[in-house]
């Protein structure tokens, strides 16, 4: 495997016609470093990463991988590697010739690829499969082929596109841990994009949430969950409460807001009325309405909420320590 | 693939309220054939009929103003008469063969070449429906006449003082007109190709449509260049639709007479002219067993191609 690379984005732009599908964004990826670009639809992170791949023309800006500009550099010369959404294996081709695909562009003899596809089929647990083709495999086995095809080209950047949106949430899960694993075994850059927050806080070190083309945060997963910068931040990675507080804007954790007993109902905060519960297992949920018409949510723990159980209606009063209320700039 | 198990997917549910309606078990066991029942009333009035009649008469006598029901390999005999004693010259029955046979594939490569090449722009470089359908169309122009107007308009064009010769003689290119223009193999070749390249086309686009994008970015990433991505991807997946084009297009150019006929100046053999002079001159019995030596040629032809896919697979 090669040396792991930084990737640097200088005021990357991505015109298509009028529309600005990516806004000048600057951003610089560790080597070594498992990134996670964050986001809704439309927000940007697929034409960012397609970009680096160098599947889609850079409007603007510069691509850095290590120390070379590589805009116009094809794939290949690139040291990237591309996961793609759809996994895009060669339905004509055996999973050991899927895996050996590169090498045979390269003109390498049939034995010695099959002979390393299937060093790497061993990488991710598929060597049962090699004889296989790929519509014979269920979707798990079709992406560990993907991720051996993208590995076989010793990459110092491997690209994931939403490498776990099509599978099954079980799946998802261990396939996680699966990527992570093999991300820490060969130490190269991972660039992971995802709809999904909670798999870039499991996986990232780096998390970017994008928005509308633009970065709105870029920091690890710890900083962005405690520090969100904006609403739209606090808002799609969830679990936050935004309010207007004292002529700020402020986030609250939903496991820092706290249901108060009627005792202490004086030094509350806010006052509200339920209007949701809902049982989650290790926790429970409280939806909560405020006299000022803002809606919150509250996190309790399971054998918290159920030591003094709330009813759906009742009013409560609400309170939070100061130190858990976190300000925000305003979008953009 | 994923279409095939789409389709299983709808029809299940269908079927269960076939069975929950009140229609009744009979009734809806027999829907299925009475839905078919025209079609295949058309397949066997127009086709088997006249296929069977044709195998049975191949075994008839004649004369020269009748013909007789008999049970005979008479006629086989006289359509390869002298074909082995003669070897290694060749008879005419072999020579006939042969030279349809280099029509057929030279005409294969040319509407192969041309036609994947169409349907690689259309499906490749052609970005909209819109655009595609209006490229189709003009595909289609040379079926909108007749066959028999299509030939003769190539007589003002390739003829002696046609429009080509009159341009290179005018540009200086040369000096007498090219006799080979007009009435010979070239012209042939070039009607059969202008008039079988859609069939080419038209499955070699829809297996080229099939082709998920993403597979040749991924083949990009891989470090393919243009030409091993068309090697190695693209035409492995076109295949299906290459092999069906090439059935369509070996089996007319087998059985043609008019094509070969009116541009070779009536002076080029094929199996199809043989045929249809046996049947001028009311040989009806020897035509048939032309007609069926013919057929299974064809077929054998066309089992070989299947060999080489599964079409029932890749539909």
């Amino acid at each position: 495997m090669s040396e792991a690379q930084t990737v640097e984005l200088a005021a990357v732009t991505k015109r298509y016609g009028d529309a600005l599908a990516v806004d000048a964004i600057s951003l610089k990826i560790r080597a070594g470093s498992y990134c996670c670009l964050l986001g809704p639809s439309g927000c940007g992170k697929s034409s960012t990463l397609r970009m680096i791949a160098g599947h889609e023309d850079v409007s603007d800006g510069d691509i850095l991988i290590g120390p070379r500009v590589v805009n116009d550099d094809p794939p290949a010369a690139r040291g990237t590697a591309m996961m793609f959404q759809s996994y895009a294996l060669f339905p004509h081709l055996s999973v050991a010739e899927n895996v050996a695909f590169s090498l045979r562009m390269k003109g390498v003899a049939k034995d010695e690829r099959l002979n390393r596809a299937a060093r790497m089929l061993e990488l991710v647990s598929m060597t049962d499969f090699a004889d296989r083709t790929p519509n014979q495999l269920s979707g798990g086995q079709q992406q560990r082929v993907a991720l051996a095809r993208a590995l076989m080209t010793e990459p110092s950047v491997l690209l994931l596109d939403e490498p776990l949106s099509a599978l099954d949430p079980f799946l998802r899960v261990r396939m996680r841990s699966e990527l992570r694993r093999i991300q820490s075994e060969l130490g190269i850059t991972f660039i992971h994009v995802t709809h999904s927050q909670e798999e870039a806080m499991a996986l990232a070190d780096l998390v970017v949430v994008m928005n509308e083309g633009r970065i709105a945060q870029s920091a690890a997963p710890r900083e962005i969950y405690n520090a969100p910068r904006t609403p739209f931040v606090a808002r799609f990675i969830g679990g936050h409460n935004i309010l207007e507080d004292e002529g700020r804007t402020i986030t609250l954790r939903a496991d820092d807001l706290s249901i108060l007993p009627e005792a202490r109902a004086s030094e509350a905060r806010r006052r509200a009325r339920i209007s949701e519960i809902e049982y989650r297992g290790p926790d429970v949920r409280v939806g909560l309405e405020t006299e000022a018409g803002e809606s919150l949510t509250a996190v309790m723990g399971e054998r918290d909420f159920f030591d003094s159980p709330l009813t759906r209606g009742s009013d409560v009063a609400i309170d939070w320590r100061p130190e858990a209320a976190h300000e925000l700039s305003r979008d953009g | 693939m994923t279409d095939a198990t789409d389709t299983a997917a709808e029809v299940r549910p269908a079927r269960t309220s076939a069975r929950r309606s009140g229609t009744g078990r009979a009734g809806a066991a027999l829907a299925p054939y009475l839905q078919a029942a025209p079609m295949a009333l058309v397949f066997l009035i127009f086709f088997v009929l006249p296929l069977a009649a044709t195998i049975v008469v191949s075994f008839w006598q004649y004369t020269q103003y009748s013909i007789e029901p008999a049970l005979t390999a008479q006629n086989y005999g006289d359509v390869f008469y002298g074909c082995l004693a003669n070897l290694p010259s060749l008879c005419t029955t072999f020579l006939t063969y042969l030279s349809t046979l280099k029509f057929c594939l030279i005409v294969w490569a040319t509407t192969l070449t041309i036609g994947f090449t169409i349907a690689y722009f259309l499906a490749f470089h052609v970005r909209t429906l819109k655009v595609q359908v209006i490229c189709f169309l003009l595909c289609t122009i040379p079926f909108w006449t007749s066959i028999v107007i299509r030939m003769i308009s190539w007589i003002p064009l390739l003829g002696r003082n046609g429009l080509v010769n009159q341009t290179l003689i005018s540009m200086g290119v040369i000096d007498t007109p090219l006799e080979g223009l007009l009435y010979s193999d070239f012209a042939v070749i070039l009607a059969l190709t202008h008039l079988y390249t859609l069939f080419m086309v038209v499955p070699i686009f829809n297996s080229l449509m099939r082709v998920d994008r993403s597979l040749i970015e991924a083949a990009r990433d891989a470090g393919a260049s243009g030409a091993q991505i068309l090697r190695h991807v693209i035409v492995p997946l076109a295949r299906p639709g290459i092999l069906i084009g090439s059935i369509f297009v070996v089996t007319v150019v087998m059985g043609d007479f008019l094509t070969i006929g009116i541009m070779g100046g009536q002076q080029i053999a094929s199996v199809g002219k043989v045929i249809q002079t046996q049947m001028q001159f009311l040989q009806f019995p020897l035509a048939a067993a032309n007609a069926v030596i013919l057929l299974a040629a064809v077929l054998a032809g066309v089992w070989a191609l299947l060999k080489l896919v599964d079409i029932r697979k890749e539909l």
